[in-house]
């Protein structure tokens, strides 16, 4: 399967991602490529074949609500590219 | 010999009789690495300050009596994508190139607590999505057995680190084949437990039901060994299995007797190296010869495999690697002028070609209209994988096939199409599709002199049978000793 460029630019932003226009055309192929590979699934009869999401044969689990020790302020900020007053700093979003 | 050199079940011998100290030990692997890592690179990270306190801990403990645990006093290389307090964690990504994790992952832990010596964490592909070392954000790992080769991927450090002497065993992940193909590569025993065995609390996510931790190793006994650290429950992996860990040591056993070994036809394909079917096929002699009892089997929808892994893990890795936003922790790009522009542009400065490629792959498979098209389809090609797998392991015990097609490929031979670097992982990557455990062990040298791997699968939850296999073929040859000159 071929997608556009334009399809590139659509996904690139659904994933938030700033492509160059040189990284577009090249993902426009290369991506083709791919999907034209894949598309060799089709070949299968999957009509009564349940998904696999997951291998193990658990579903949820649950464990009781204890109140634990957690991270502190101090650590859980300490990797923050912008921080102030105990936050998290970002570009201004309500003008 | 070099201390360097040795085994970690042979170290530990050693201290026990007062032979040896850690600080002796922990020394040696450093002074290897001053020696060797200009040619091969294994490493993001070298801790050496951190492994000598480390080491005098341990000899303190060695002293006063307590040399119970095998791994005591010992160095050993920890991926980059796995969470070391304190400690650089890297992920081989521009984006975490500032981050530095406040807590262990939870192998970390394990080892530190069975008194393990921190040696350093080696370079990987970026996110470990890739098959070379290649896609590293920060430099290319060389095969230590030929420096212009690949040394395999994603935990291409792990195993050239453990080939180069310059950690005595090592952990890697494996999402597609990241430990089997790297082990394969450079000539050195590497594991891929059952999903689930092993604990991924703290390890950066990529493709999240089909990573796995597993140790590199010189041999099978430190396989098993590591593997009786780090595997079993644990409450914060919610998918980490609830089934007792066994003593993998007691699998450690000479001969094959009532072992049935299954020989898949889909594995031994054109297009192949003569020399690695050569090779395996002669594997397959000697644990014949060993007493298994050898039949041919067949995984039909193996051709498959490779769509459908790069459907879901690209899938996965989408949704994983949507945290990275610049906000909580990693890059940021400078002044952006809004949240959006924040996003986009952080994203594209601090992820690499291949990591973006796999986002767009797995953004477009999810995206609305195409979602039933490709994940789901995914997703059932996924169970017809795992059902081959189950019908197989109903008439034998394990399978033998070839850890990948061919040897170590040169460096750049196949960075510019993604599509055939993909198909290298093609003998690997339905392993974690079904979630089976499997091991590449050395199985002979190419013409060039280039490792040549075994790859040995078996039940979900018998990695014990799988050691078993390893470590008698491997007690029957001597490939295993053979070590690069550098």
């Amino acid at each position: 399967m071929k997608i556009t460029k334009k399809e590139v630019e659509h996904v690139a932003k659904l994933a938030r991602l700033e492509l160059s226009d040189q990284a577009k055309d090249v993902f426009t192929d290369q991506l083709s490529n791919i999907l034209t590979y894949v598309e060799q699934l089709n070949e299968l009869d999957t009509k009564d074949v349940p998904p696999t999401s997951h291998v193990l044969d658990m579903s949820n689990v649950m464990r009781d609500d204890v109140p634990q020790e957690s991270l502190s302020q101090e650590r859980a900020l300490a990797n923050a590219p912008d921080k102030a007053a105990g936050h998290y700093r970002v570009p201004k979003i309500i003008e | 010999m070099e201390l360097y050199q040795r085994t970690i079940h042979e170290l530990h011998n050693m201290l026990k009789k007062g032979e040896t100290t850690s600080v002796a030990i922990t020394d040696s692997v450093l002074k290897r690495i001053d020696a060797v890592e200009g040619k091969v690179k294994s490493y993001i990270t070298v801790t050496a300050d951190i492994a000598r306190a480390q080491a005098e801990a341990a000899d303190k403990r060695i002293k006063a009596g307590d040399t119970s645990s095998p791994l005591l006093g010992i160095p050993i290389a920890i991926k980059d994508n796995m969470c070391t307090e304190g400690i650089a964690t890297t992920c081989a990504s521009k984006i975490l190139g500032n981050f530095v994790p406040p807590y262990n992952a939870t192998v970390v832990a394990k080892l530190k607590q069975a008194g393990s010596v921190l040696c350093g964490k080696p370079n990987m592909d970026e996110f470990a999505m890739g098959s070379s070392t290649e896609n590293s954000g920060y430099f290319i790992t060389r095969n230590p057995w030929d420096l212009d080769r690949i040394p395999g991927g994603s935990s291409g450090g792990s195993a050239a680190a453990v080939a180069a002497d310059e950690c005595i065993g090592s952990l890697g992940s494996d999402t597609g084949g990241s430990i089997r193909q790297p082990a394969a590569c450079c000539g050195v025993v590497g594991l891929k437990p059952t999903y689930g065995r092993v604990s991924r609390f703290g390890l950066v996510a990529f493709a999240s039901s089909l990573d796995q931790i597993g140790p590199l190793t010189k041999d099978v006994t430190d396989t098993a060994l590591l593997m009786n650290v780090i595997a079993g429950h644990d409450p914060k992996d919610s998918t980490s299995a609830d089934i007792p860990a066994p003593d993998f040591t007691k699998a450690l056993k000479k001969d094959m007797k009532g072992l049935r070994v299954g020989l898949p036809k889909e594995y031994f394909i054109e297009g192949m190296d003569p020399q690695v079917d050569k090779a395996v096929r002669e594997a397959v002699r000697t644990l014949e010869a060993l007493g298994a009892k050898v039949s041919d089997v067949s995984l039909p929808h193996t051709k498959y495999a490779v769509a459908t892994y790069y459907i879901l893990a690209t899938s996965e890795a989408s949704s994983n690697l949507a945290r990275y936003d610049g906000v909580k922790y990693g890059y940021r790009a400078a002044s952006p002028k809004d949240l959006l522009d924040m996003y986009m542009r952080s994203r594209d400065e601090g992820f690499g070609p291949e990591v973006k490629r796999r986002i767009m792959l797995g953004t477009y498979a999810l995206s609305a209209g195409y979602y039933e098209a490709y994940y789901k389809k995914g997703q059932q090609a996924r169970t017809l994988i795992k059902r081959d797998f189950d019908e197989a392991f109903k008439t034998v015990d394990l399978i033998a096939t070839p850890t990948a097609p061919t040897a170590a490929f040169k460096i750049g031979e196949k960075s510019a199409d993604p599509l055939q670097m993909y198909l290298s992982d093609i003998f690997t990557i339905s392993v974690n599709l079904a979630g089976i455990p499997g091991i590449s062990l050395p199985c002979g040298f190419t013409a060039e002199n280039l490792p040549i791997g075994l790859q040995v699968l078996g039940r979900n939850f018998d990695e014990e049978s799988i050691i078993h296999a390893a470590y008698a073929y491997e007690q029957a040859t001597e490939w295993h000793t053979r070590k690069p000159t550098l």
